[in-house]
C-alpha cells in the first residue's frame, strides 16, 4: 500500500497541472493569433490593414483588407452601448443600495441578474424583432438595423454586471462615511453624490470598464442586428459590422491559408489585444480598491 | 421648499426612474416572448424534427444536440476547474506562479467567445484532428466555462470555516485528506451552483460552436462524438437571419428563442435553489 504522504503529493501535482491548464489556454490563444495573425502581414500591408481602406477580402484581382471601418464601427457601437448603460446602472445600483428596503433589494438583484443570462442570440433576435421595427419608426428609416440598434443591446447586456458590480462597490462604502456628511448638515441625495459615490468611485469605473470589455468581444448579438454594412459609418443611424462579426461571418466560409484566412486572425488578435487591455485596467482599478480598503 | 429639498427630490426621483427603465426592459423582454413565442410552442414542437426546409416541425435534433454538448463541455470542464480552484486555494504558496495562474484564469474570462471559436477551430478540430463535430465543440465551451467554474468554486472553498480545516489536519490528516473528506463535502453545494450556472452559459453561447460542431441542418441526430450537431442559439439565429423565408418562419423563430429563454431560466433557477437551500 502507498503512504498517505504519497497520495497527498501525488494530488498536489496533479492538482497544479489542472491549474496550469488555464495558463497554458492563454498563453495558447495569444501565440495562435499572433502566429496566424503576422502571417497576414507577409501579403498584406500593415499600414493599409489599420487604415480606412475597404474591407473587400474576396475581390478577385485585387483583395483590399483595412479594418479601420470596422474598428471604428466596434467602438462606436460600444461607446454607445456603455452611454446608455453607465447611467441607467449607477442609477439603478444607487437606488438598490442607498433607497430600497433590504427586501426589495434581495427580490430586485436576483431578478436582474436574470438578465445577464439571457443568451446574446435571444437578445438579438429582439433586436431585429423588437428594437429595430421600433427605431425605424421613431426615426423614419427604411429598417432599423444601424449601430444604435446595436448600442442598445448591448447596453442592455451590460446592465446587469454593471448593476451587480456597482451596487457592491456602493454598498461596501463604510457607514461612517455617510454618518459623517449627515452630522456636517447634508441631506442624503448630497451624501450619496458628494460623499458615497466619490469614495466608491474606483469600484465603480471597474464595473463599467468590465462592462466595456464585454460589449467589445460581443459577437452574435452585433451580428444579427446591426445590419454588416463594411463601409464607413456615418452616423448611428448606419449600418454597421464591427470586428468579431465579420470573423463569425467570414471564417466558416474562407479557404484555409489564404491571406484572407490569416487576415481574420489579425482582425481577432486586435481585438483580443484591445479586450486585453481593458481588462487589465480593471484589474488594476479593482485592485487599486482594495489597497484602499486596508 | 429648498432649492435642497428640490434637488434631492430630483435626484431620487431619477434613481427610481432608472431602476423602473431597468425593470421594464427585463419585464418587456418576457412579455414579448412569453406572448409571441407560446403560440408555436407546443410538445410537438419540442419533440419533432423540423419539416419542410425547417417552416414547419419541431426542433428536437436542436434541443438533443445542445443537451449533449452542454453536458460534455461541463463534463470535461469540470475536473479541470475544480482541480484548478482547489489547488489554489488549498495548496499553493503565495508566489509569482500562483499568482499568473490567478491573473490567467481573470484575463481568461474576457476573451471574447468568437476567439475561443478560432481557437477551437485551430487546436481541436485542426490540430487533434477531431474535426466539425461534437467533442471538439464540447471542448472549446468546456475551455470557455472554465473560468467561471474556478472562480465559483474557489469561493465555495473558500466559505469552508478554518476551524473544521485546522481540525482535521490536527488529527493526524494529509492537506489531500483534509481537502478530500472536509472541505470538499462541505463545499458541495457551492460548486454544484457554478457547475449549473457553467450548463446555463454553455448553453447559450453560439460563437464557439460556429466552427467547431455545429450544423445548419441535419437529418439524423448525432451517432457519435465525431459527428456534427444542431444547437438552439446557432437553430434562433439561422431562423432570424439566414432562412429562405424569414418573415413564415418568425412563429417558429420565436418559440425557439422562448425554448432557449426557458432552457437557461430553468438552469439558473435551480442553481438560486441550490444556493438558497443550502444557506438554510
Amino acid at each position: 500500500m502507498k503512504s498517505r504522504f504519497f497520495w497527498d503529493t501525488f494530488f498536489n501535482k496533479t492538482l497544479s497541472a489542472a491549474a496550469l491548464v488555464s495558463v497554458l489556454t492563454l498563453a495558447g490563444i495569444f501565440l495562435l493569433l499572433l502566429y496566424n495573425g503576422l502571417q497576414a502581414f507577409s501579403t498584406i500591408d500593415i499600414a493599409e490593414f489599420l487604415s480606412a481602406a475597404p474591407w473587400n477580402p474576396a475581390a478577385y484581382d485585387a483583395p483590399v483588407f483595412g479594418i479601420g471601418a470596422m474598428l471604428f464601427s466596434t467602438l462606436i457601437v460600444t461607446f454607445g452601448s456603455m452611454l446608455i448603460a453607465v447611467p441607467l446602472g449607477i442609477g439603478t445600483a444607487a437606488f438598490l443600495s442607498e433607497m430600497a428596503s433590504p427586501r426589495l433589494r434581495n427580490l430586485l438583484k436576483p431578478a436582474i441578474e436574470m438578465l445577464a443570462a439571457i443568451p446574446s442570440v435571444v437578445i438579438g433576435f429582439l433586436g431585429i424583432v423588437l428594437v429595430a421595427p421600433g427605431l425605424a419608426q421613431v426615426f423614419d428609416l427604411p429598417n432599423g438595423l444601424n449601430a444604435l440598434n446595436g448600442s442598445i443591446l448591448l447596453a442592455v447586456m451590460a446592465l446587469p454586471t454593471l448593476i451587480s458590480v456597482s451596487e457592491d462597490a456602493i454598498h461596501a462604502v463604510p457607514d461612517y462615511y455617510k454618518e459623517a456628511s449627515y452630522a456636517l448638515g447634508a441631506n442624503r441625495w448630497e451624501t450619496l453624490l458628494r460623499v458615497t459615490l466619490p469614495a466608491c468611485k474606483s469600484g465603480v469605473l471597474a464595473a463599467v470598464m468590465l462592462g466595456l470589455g464585454r460589449a467589445l468581444g460581443e459577437t452574435m448579438t452585433v451580428l444579427m442586428a446591426t445590419g454588416n454594412a463594411t463601409a464607413m459609418p456615418h452616423s448611428i443611424f448606419d449600418p454597421v459590422r464591427t470586428i468579431t462579426a465579420t470573423v463569425a461571418i467570414e471564417m466558416g466560409e474562407v479557404p484555409f491559408r489564404t491571406p484572407h484566412f490569416y487576415s481574420l486572425f489579425a482582425c481577432a488578435l486586435v481585438l483580443f489585444l484591445i479586450t486585453l487591455g481593458v481588462n487589465i485596467a480593471a484589474e488594476r482599478l479593482a485592485a487599486r480598491l482594495r489597497k484602499k480598503g486596508q | 421648499m429648498t432649492k435642497k429639498t428640490i434637488s434631492r427630490f430630483f435626484g431620487f426621483a431619477l434613481l427610481v426612474s432608472a431602476t423602473l427603465l431597468v425593470l421594464a426592459i427585463i419585464g418587456l423582454i418576457l412579455f414579448d416572448l412569453l406572448a409571441k413565442g407560446s403560440s408555436a410552442f407546443s410538445w410537438h414542437f419540442l419533440t419533432s424534427f423540423p419539416q419542410k426546409g425547417m417552416t414547419e416541425g419541431g426542433i428536437f435534433p436542436a434541443i438533443f444536440g445542445t443537451t449533449i454538448v452542454t453536458l460534455l463541455s461541463t463534463a470535461l470542464a469540470m475536473p479541470l476547474g475544480i482541480g484548478c480552484a482547489v489547488y489554489l486555494q488549498e495548496y499553493a504558496a503565495d508566489n509569482n506562479l500562483t499568482r499568473l495562474i490567478r491573473a490567467s484564469v481573470r484575463n481568461l474570462a474576457g476573451v471574447p467567445s468568437i476567439v475561443y471559436g478560432l481557437f477551437g477551430l485551430s487546436i481541436f478540430v485542426e490540430g487533434m484532428g477531431m474535426g466539425v463535430s461534437v467533442l471538439a465543440a464540447g471542448c472549446t465551451l468546456g475551455l470557455l466555462t472554465l473560468p467561471s467554474i474556478i472562480a465559483t468554486t474557489e469561493e465555495a472553498l473558500r466559505n469552508v470555516p478554518r476551524l473544521s480545516r485546522e481540525g482535521s489536519l490536527a488529527l493526524g490528516a494529509t492537506p489531500w485528506e483534509c481537502v478530500y473528506t472536509v472541505v470538499l463535502p462541505s463545499a458541495v453545494p457551492g460548486i454544484l451552483t457554478g457547475l449549473i450556472l457553467a450548463l446555463s452559459r454553455a448553453a447559450g453561447e453560439t460563437a464557439p460552436i460556429l466552427f467547431t460542431g455545429v450544423a445548419f441542418y441535419s437529418r439524423y441526430l448525432p451517432g457519435s462524438v465525431f459527428d456534427e450537431f444542431m444547437a438552439l442559439p446557432y437553430h434562433l439565429y439561422i431562423l432570424s437571419t439566414q432562412h429562405h423565408a424569414i418573415e413564415a418562419v418568425r412563429p417558429l423563430a420565436y418559440a425557439t428563442a422562448l425554448t432557449l429563454l426557458l432552457l437557461v431560466f430553468l438552469l439558473n433557477l435551480t442553481a438560486f435553489w441550490v444556493r438558497a437551500r443550502h444557506k438554510r
